[in-house]
């Protein structure tokens, strides 16, 4: 598809205000599906995880998860949003293989969570608040895979394969209301929501957050009005944006594209987009369906969800601090300069620098492991830092050590490449490795003696007050000591000895 | 009170997914607006204050706790397909959506 034609971004902020509005998509990781008791799992053999309800056999019913709807509410209270004292399941009706009910239940016309609200935090420490509309319950659908198309998408496809292990996986939808006055920064405003949905929800452990698994996925609205328009423009829903930088270049791509639409006096058709991170732009989908179109009705199989007052205070009391919240406490605890705090955040890092604190560490010790030397390694390795096979009580038993000066910083890197090379704890890699600081000052001392023995004229220079001509005897002595001795505490030794 | 034009026939076929030919376009638009009207005469029997119900019996909360039951083997789940291939069901492409 030939590439559209793009209006410069400085330009189309120019002419116009930006209008968007984000559905995001949470799948939980309750152990069973939304309305029957087939496993929720990723990555089963095709229909294995299927029963009589997930793949819509007659006279088959379907049952509501208890622990779905309780994820649900404690999102919808985690965004700050009301709970609805009675709310029920409603039909979506389209035809497509991917539920094979014919429809998708959700919910319309009573979600279970309304009018709520989240501050999200720019680069630049510039706070949004963004309003929530709603945040409701549905299902998700299978998987299709299209076979005989050069490319493996629907374009040119000869017939479609169908897996319906997803099918019926419990999702929470989240809708923003319009979010205006972003400006150049509603791109960056989008990915920063997003972001935070999926702190959260994996902070309140009711998904498993994984965008790669689509276990979050965000479709992103975009509109635009000339300035000072009060009417909103016509906008597009762009689908299948399921990475954070995805969803910040299509916003922007959009933002460009209905620029040049617009400042050339064309008209946008409302229409869904599907976004290709890969070649980076968007292409146009199906024009969008009326909710008409969906012909919603009562789901008559499913009775009313109508959470108590006490249910509803009892996920309350059982949320745990919220992201934001804890970032700013640890910042304040640790002491860490911005860009240090930053950079802990921004590599995901959090829970190791707080788990090594915790286990005895000091903060900025912990720090420079994670980001440093850990960091380095797993860059080198082309691993992600989380997946390193040491754990942060390790990574503190090791500064112990170092703190203790029962290790060289150079030793202490050694145990870290025993441990991740599997050779055990760190007391065991010292062990097996010999690693230790040789406290004990006899062995020292004579080796010492025999350098400066062997260096009579170093030994006179020291004695006539030139201590940086120790230096010449540090090494010997180091090469002797296979490096096991602290440097400092050579030089100081040589020093002594030499004064003797 | 015709609400039920041959267009409106033709856009809900093909949401549906029906193939309808313009001979049973004309017959459907005429039994849809039939059946229209009919639904139209009980509204008028129907006074303003009794509220939609879509649930005959009063009754809210019925749930399954999370537990995970046995699921059909691939083999059963696709014992009723008309066509499968490599563990899944086939289907006729469709275009223009997903």
């Amino acid at each position: 598809m030939a590439k559209e034609q793009l209006l410069s971004y400085e330009d189309a902020l120019d002419k116009f205000e930006v209008v968007i509005g984000l559905e995001v998509h949470v799948e939980l990781n309750t152990k069973s599906k939304m309305f029957c008791g087939c496993a929720n799992v990723f990555g089963s053999e095709p229909n294995t995880n299927v029963c009589p309800i997930c793949i819509a056999l007659p006279g088959s019913l379907p049952a509501v998860n208890r622990k779905a709807v309780e994820s649900s509410i404690a999102i919808g209270l985690a965004l700050d949003c009301q709970i609805a004292p009675t709310g029920r399941f409603a039909r979506k009706n389209y035809f497509y293989p991917d539920l094979a009910k014919n429809f998708q239940t959700s919910q319309y016309d009573e979600p279970i969570a309304f009018e709520g609200k989240i501050d999200i935090e720019l680069e630049s420490g510039e706070v949004h608040t963004v309003l929530i509309e709603r945040a409701h319950m549905e299902e998700d659908a299978g998987k299709l895979t299209h076979v005989g198309g050069a490319t493996g998408r629907i374009q040119g496809a000869e017939y479609s394969l169908v897996d319906y292990n997803r099918a019926g996986v419990p999702l929470v939808e989240i809708v923003t209301k319009p979010i205006f006055g972003a400006g150049d920064k509603a791109p960056e405003l989008a990915a920063a929501y997003v972001r935070a949905i999926r702190e959260i929800v994996k902070a309140m452990d009711v998904s498993d957050a994984k965008m790669e698994r689509g276990n979050v996925r965000c479709d992103a609205n975009v509109s635009l009005r000339p300035k000072g328009q009060e009417k909103l423009g016509t906008r597009t829903e762009t689908k299948n944006v399921n990475s954070l930088r995805s969803v910040e270049n299509a916003v922007r791509y959009e933002i460009q594209r209905q620029g040049y639409i617009l400042a050339n006096g064309g008209t946008i058709t409302q229409e869904t987009r599907h976004w290709h991170e890969d070649r980076g732009h968007t292409s146009s989908g199906r024009p969008k369906s009326d909710a008409d179109d969906y012909r919603y009705f009562p789901e008559p199989d499913l009775v009313p969800v109508q959470p108590s007052k006490e249910w509803i205070e009892e996920i309350r009391a059982s949320l745990p601090e919220m992201p934001s919240l804890r970032r700013r406490r640890l910042q304040e605890e640790w002491g860490f300069a911005e860009l240090e705090f930053r950079d802990v955040v921004n590599s995901d890092l959090l829970d190791q620098v707080e788990d090594t604190v915790k286990a005895g560490a000091a903060p900025q010790a912990a720090r420079k492991w994670w980001t440093g030397e850990l960091a380095r390694i797993a860059n080198a390795e082309n691993l992600v830092v989380q997946d390193l096979s040491i754990t942060p009580l390790q990574v503190a038993q090791i500064q112990k050590l170092i703190d203790a000066g029962d290790l060289t910083d150079r030793m202490a890197r050694d145990v870290v490449a025993g441990v991740l090379a599997g050779e055990g704890e760190p007391a065991q890699v010292i062990e097996k490795r010999g690693l230790k600081v040789v406290k004990d000052d006899g062995a020292l001392i004579e080796a010492i003696d025999k350098a400066l023995a062997s260096q009579p004229d170093v030994l006179e220079k020291i004695r006539e007050g030139k201590v940086q001509a120790a230096g010449a005897v540090i090494g010997a002595v180091m090469q002797a000591m296979r490096g096991q001795v602290d440097a400092a505490r050579v030089r100081e030794l040589i020093l002594e000895r030499a004064s003797k | 009170m015709s609400e039920i034009t041959p267009d409106t026939v033709r856009h809900l076929a093909s949401l549906a997914r029906i193939l309808v030919t313009e001979d049973e376009v004309e017959t459907l638009a005429k039994e849809l607006n039939v059946i229209v009207d009919a639904v139209a005469t009980v509204k008028k029997a129907v006074s303003g204050d009794i509220k939609a119900t879509s649930h005959p019996i009063p009754m809210a909360n019925v749930y399954r706790e999370d537990v995970v039951e046995p699921s059909l083997t691939q083999a059963e789940a696709l014992s009723g397909a008309p066509d499968s291939a490599d563990g899944r069901f086939r289907v006729a492409a469709i275009l223009d959506e997903d």
